[in-house]
C-alpha cells in the first residue's frame, strides 16, 4: 500500500473537469487500499508535496500546467514517482502541431495542417496566406488552440469567410493555433497501457447528441452525448486502430496510460487527432468506459496506472 | 454562478471520505436513462466550469453579484442573534407556515410602501431568497415548449430555471429607457399569430441584471396599459430597486397595475440586507399565491424560521433605509471609479451603460470578439467577468460582457479594467492583423 497524492484542480481552464477526475480517482485508489493525499494544485504545491513526502504522484490534472510537462517537470526535481508520461512526452502530446508534425513524420495517419503562431499575423502579415490554405485543404476546416485540452476553443469552419474569426477565437486559448483539414466521421477513442508490451482497452465511440462535433458540452454533460462500444466495426478497423494508437503513443514517447482520439472517415480510413497524456477519469469521460467494456473496471485501471508510476530520469 | 469572498475556515485536516462509496465512474450511466427531461436540461456548460476558476483567490472578480459583505452592521448582527436564543428559540427552530411568517408578512408590506406599492399582508410569501422567487414563478405557469417573454439580455440567474422548464423564450431588446415595449408588441402579436400566446413576461424594470438599465416612467405606463388591454401577465423582479445612486425612484409595474391582477411581483433582502440570509418574498394575487404556495411546500415547506425571525428583528430596531443609504454610498463610488476605468481602458468601439443604480453594467464589444474566448484569455490575466451568452437563451450576447462593480474596492476595479483593456486592445490587434485592408 502506497501513500498517494492525487495532483488536481489548478489553475487551468479545465479545473472543474480536473477536480471530477480526482474525486473519481480518489475512491478508486481508497477502494484499492492505498492512503490518499488530495491535492489541489496551486501555489502551495511545491510546498505541500515536501510536507507530505508521498511515494507516487497520481496527476489528475488537465490542460495548461498539469499535462503539458509543468508538473511533471516540478515532480523530477522532488523525485517522487508520478503518473502517465514525462516532461518531453507531455510537452509533445499537449501541442497539438508538434505531435501532428511527428505523427506524420512516423508515416501515421493525421490529416493535413497548418499551424500559425500570434507573431505570424500580427507581424508578417500571415492572413494572406488564409485564402491560399483553403485552396489547399478545403472547406470544411478545423481550428484549434494548439495547447488546450476538452475541445475548448475549436470550431468547424463551413464557409470561406469564417476562418478568420475561427483563428480569432482559439486564439483566446492559446497563442498558437491549428488549421487542419475537417475529417468527418466517427469519433473512436483508444485508450493504451504503455506497459512493456503496450496494450489496447475496447475502441469506444462518442456519438455527441445534437452537437456539431464532440464539444465541450457533449463531453461532460451526462445525457449529451453517447459512448458505446461500436459493435458494427470490421475487426480489421478494430484491429487497426489499436495498431495505429499504440504507434502514436509510441511515437510521442509517452508511459503509463494514455487516450489516442481518432475520426474514422466514411472511407473506413483512420485519423489520428491526437494523444491525451492525462485521460479524463470523469463520470462521462471515455476511459472509464473503456475499463467497463473490457470488463476489468475503472479500479483496475487506476491500479495500472499507478503500477507504471516512474520519473524520467 | 457567484462567488464567495467569505473566508474559509474548513478543517485543516486531510479531507478523505470516511466511506469509500461503491459508485464508480462507470457506474454514470447507470443513471442516464433515468434523468428527467428537466435534470437533462441544465446543462454543464464550458461558459459555467470557466467559472470555477474565478473562485480561486487571486482572480479579480468582475463576474460575481456579491453585496459588499463590509457593510453590514456587525454589532446589530450580534445583538439580534443573542436576542433570538434568548426570546424565541423554540419558534426560530421549529417549522413555520408555508406562506412565512406573519410578522415579518406585515414588515414587508411596509417596505413595498416605501417602494410606493400598496399590498396587504395575504398577498405576501416568503421565499428562501429571491431566487426561489422565481423558479416558484416559472414553474407556476410554465409547462415544456411554453412561450415566454423577456428582456434580451435577461438575468443569468433565471436561465437555468428557463431551460429547466423548458421555456421558449423569445427576447425583447432594451434601450437606455429599458424595454422597448413597441417591440415587445410586436413579438407579442408574432406569437399570437402563431396560436401561442406568451404565457408570462419576465422583467426586470430596475436596474436589469444584466444590461445595468431602467424602464422609464412612460415605458412602465405603456407596458402595463398593454398587460391590461391583451391580458398580459407580468413577473416583475425587483431586487435592485432600492439600491438607487441618483433620480427619482419610479412606481413599481406592480403600483401601475393598481390592483388589476396582472403583476407578480418579487423582490428580495439579499441586496437592502444580506444574501446569506436567503430570504425574499413574492406578491401576487390570491389565487396565484395559492398555487405558488403548493409548489413552496414541494420544494421546501417553508423557509428559514431562524432568519426570517432574524430579518424581522433586524427591521424592528434599525431603520434599513440607513443601511441601504450606506451600501449605495459605497457602491456608487464603485460605479464611478468602473466608468472611469472603462473610459481609460477600453477601445473607442466597445459601447456600454451607465447604471443609476444595482450592481451591474453590460459592456458591448466589437462584434468580432467572442467573450468566451476573451474570458479564456482574461483569466490568464487573473481578472473574470460573465461573458454575455450567459444572458441570452437564444446564443446571442456573444460581444457582450456583464461587470459587476459592488463586490470590489476601488483600486482593484481599476486594475481589473485595466487588465482586461489590455486582453480586449490584443484581441483587436489581432482581427485587424487577420483581416487586412478591412479597415
Amino acid at each position: 500500500m502506497s501513500r498517494v497524492a492525487v495532483l488536481k484542480g489548478g489553475p487551468s481552464l479545465e479545473r472543474e473537469v480536473s477536480l471530477r477526475s480526482g474525486t473519481n480517482v480518489e475512491l478508486a485508489l481508497g477502494r484499492l487500499g492505498h492512503e490518499v493525499i488530495p491535492m489541489d494544485a496551486d501555489q502551495h504545491l511545491v510546498r505541500m508535496l515536501r510536507d507530505e513526502r508521498p511515494d507516487v504522484a497520481f496527476i489528475a490534472l488537465h490542460g495548461r500546467g498539469g499535462e503539458d510537462g509543468t508538473v511533471q517537470e516540478i515532480l523530477e526535481i522532488l523525485r517522487i514517482p508520478y503518473t502517465g508520461s514525462g516532461v518531453l512526452a507531455s510537452e509533445r502530446a499537449m501541442d497539438k502541431v508538434v505531435s501532428k508534425a511527428l505523427f506524420r513524420d512516423a508515416g501515421l495517419p493525421a490529416p493535413e495542417g497548418y499551424a500559425f503562431s500570434k507573431e505570424a499575423f500580427s507581424r508578417m502579415g500571415a492572413a494572406d496566406a488564409l485564402p491560399d490554405i483553403q485552396q489547399s485543404l478545403g472547406l470544411p476546416l478545423c481550428v484549434k488552440p494548439a495547447r488546450q485540452g476538452s475541445a475548448l476553443g475549436i470550431s468547424i469552419v463551413r464557409e470561406p469567410g469564417d476562418l478568420a474569426a475561427a483563428i480569432l477565437n482559439a486564439m483566446g486559448y492559446d497563442d498558437r493555433v491549428l488549421v487542419e483539414r475537417f475529417v468527418p466521421g466517427r469519433e473512436l477513442a483508444v485508450t493504451v497501457v504503455m506497459a512493456d508490451d503496450p496494450w489496447a482497452l475496447p475502441v469506444i465511440e462518442a456519438v455527441p447528441l445534437g452537437h456539431d462535433f464532440y464539444d465541450f458540452e457533449a463531453r461532460y454533460t451526462p445525457g449529451e452525448c453517447e459512448l458505446r462500444s461500436p459493435g458494427d466495426l470490421d475487426d480489421e478497423v478494430v484491429q487497426e486502430a489499436a495498431r495505429v494508437s499504440i504507434a502514436a503513443a509510441r511515437t510521442l514517447e509517452c508511459r503509463g496510460i494514455c487516450r489516442v482520439d481518432l475520426m474514422l472517415d466514411a472511407a473506413g480510413r483512420l485519423w489520428i487527432l491526437e494523444v491525451n497524456t492525462i485521460p479524463g477519469m470523469t463520470d462521462t469521460s471515455l476511459l472509464p468506459k473503456a475499463a467497463e467494456v473490457a470488463g476489468i473496471g475503472f479500479d483496475r485501471v487506476v491500479a495500472d496506472m499507478l503500477d507504471l508510476a516512474a520519473l524520467d530520469t | 454562478m457567484s462567488t464567495s469572498d467569505v473566508t474559509d475556515n474548513t478543517g485543516t485536516g486531510t479531507p478523505v471520505p470516511p466511506q469509500t462509496p461503491l459508485v464508480g465512474p462507470a457506474d454514470a450511466a447507470r443513471y442516464d436513462s433515468r434523468f428527467s427531461a428537466q435534470a437533462s436540461c441544465t446543462t454543464s456548460s464550458a461558459m459555467r466550469d470557466l467559472m470555477a476558476i474565478t473562485e480561486k483567490a487571486d482572480i479579480i472578480s468582475l463576474a460575481g453579484g456579491l453585496p459588499d459583505t463590509e457593510t453590514f452592521p456587525r454589532a446589530a448582527y450580534e445583538e439580534i442573534v443573542a436576542e433570538i436564543g434568548t426570546d424565541y428559540l423554540a419558534s426560530s427552530l421549529q417549522y413555520g407556515p408555508t406562506d412565512g411568517m406573519g410578522e415579518l408578512r406585515e414588515r414587508i408590506v411596509g417596505i413595498m410602501a416605501d417602494e410606493g406599492a400598496r399590498t396587504r399582508v395575504d398577498d405576501i410569501m416568503i421565499t428562501t431568497g429571491g431566487q426561489q422567487a422565481i423558479d416558484l414563478s416559472i414553474r407556476t405557469f410554465v409547462d415544456r415548449g411554453d412561450p415566454v417573454l423577456a428582456e434580451g439580455p435577461t438575468y443569468p440567474g433565471a436561465v437555468p430555471c428557463l431551460t429547466a422548464y423548458g421555456a421558449d423564450v423569445t427576447h425583447v431588446p432594451m434601450d437606455d429607457d429599458g424595454m422597448r415595449v413597441d417591440l415587445l408588441e410586436e413579438a407579442y402579436a408574432r406569437l399570437v399569430q402563431d396560436g401561442r400566446p406568451p404565457k408570462i413576461l419576465y422583467t426586470i424594470p430596475n436596474f436589469q441584471n444584466p444590461a445595468g438599465v431602467t424602464m422609464s416612467l412612460e415605458r412602465r405606463q405603456q407596458l402595463v396599459a398593454f398587460a391590461h388591454s391583451v391580458g398580459l401577465l407580468i413577473i416583475e423582479d425587483n431586487p435592485y430597486g432600492m439600491i438607487r445612486f441618483e433620480g427619482d425612484a419610479l412606481p413599481t409595474l406592480y403600483e401601475l397595475d393598481d390592483g388589476a391582477g396582472w403583476v407578480v411581483y418579487l423582490s428580495t433582502f439579499s441586496k437592502i440586507l444580506a444574501p446569506g440570509i436567503r430570504v425574499g418574498w413574492v406578491a401576487a394575487p390570491p389565487p396565484v399565491l395559492r398555487k405558488m404556495n403548493l409548489g413552496k411546500q414541494a420544494a421546501d415547506l417553508c423557509s428559514s424560521t431562524f432568519t426570517q425571525r432574524f430579518v424581522t428583528e433586524y427591521l424592528k430596531r434599525n431603520d434599513y433605509r440607513v443601511h441601504v443609504a450606506r451600501v449605495n454610498d459605497v457602491y456608487l463610488r464603485r460605479r464611478d471609479t468602473m466608468l472611469a476605468a472603462l473610459d481609460a481602458h477600453f477601445p473607442a468601439s466597445a459601447t456600454w451603460t451607465r447604471p443609476r443604480g444595482g450592481l451591474f453594467l453590460w459592456a458591448t464589444l466589437p462584434d468580432f470578439i467572442d467573450t468566451t474566448a476573451l474570458q479564456a484569455r482574461a483569466l490568464e490575466r487573473q481578472v473574470a467577468f460573465v461573458p454575455g451568452a450567459a444572458a441570452f437563451l437564444d446564443g446571442r450576447g456573444g460581444n457582450a460582457m456583464r461587470l459587476n462593480y459592488s463586490g470590489v474596492p476601488e483600486p482593484v476595479i481599476t486594475e481589473g479594467i485595466g487588465r482586461l483593456g489590455e486582453v480586449i486592445a490584443e484581441f483587436c490587434a489581432l482581427h485587424e492583423a487577420l483581416n487586412p485592408g478591412r479597415g
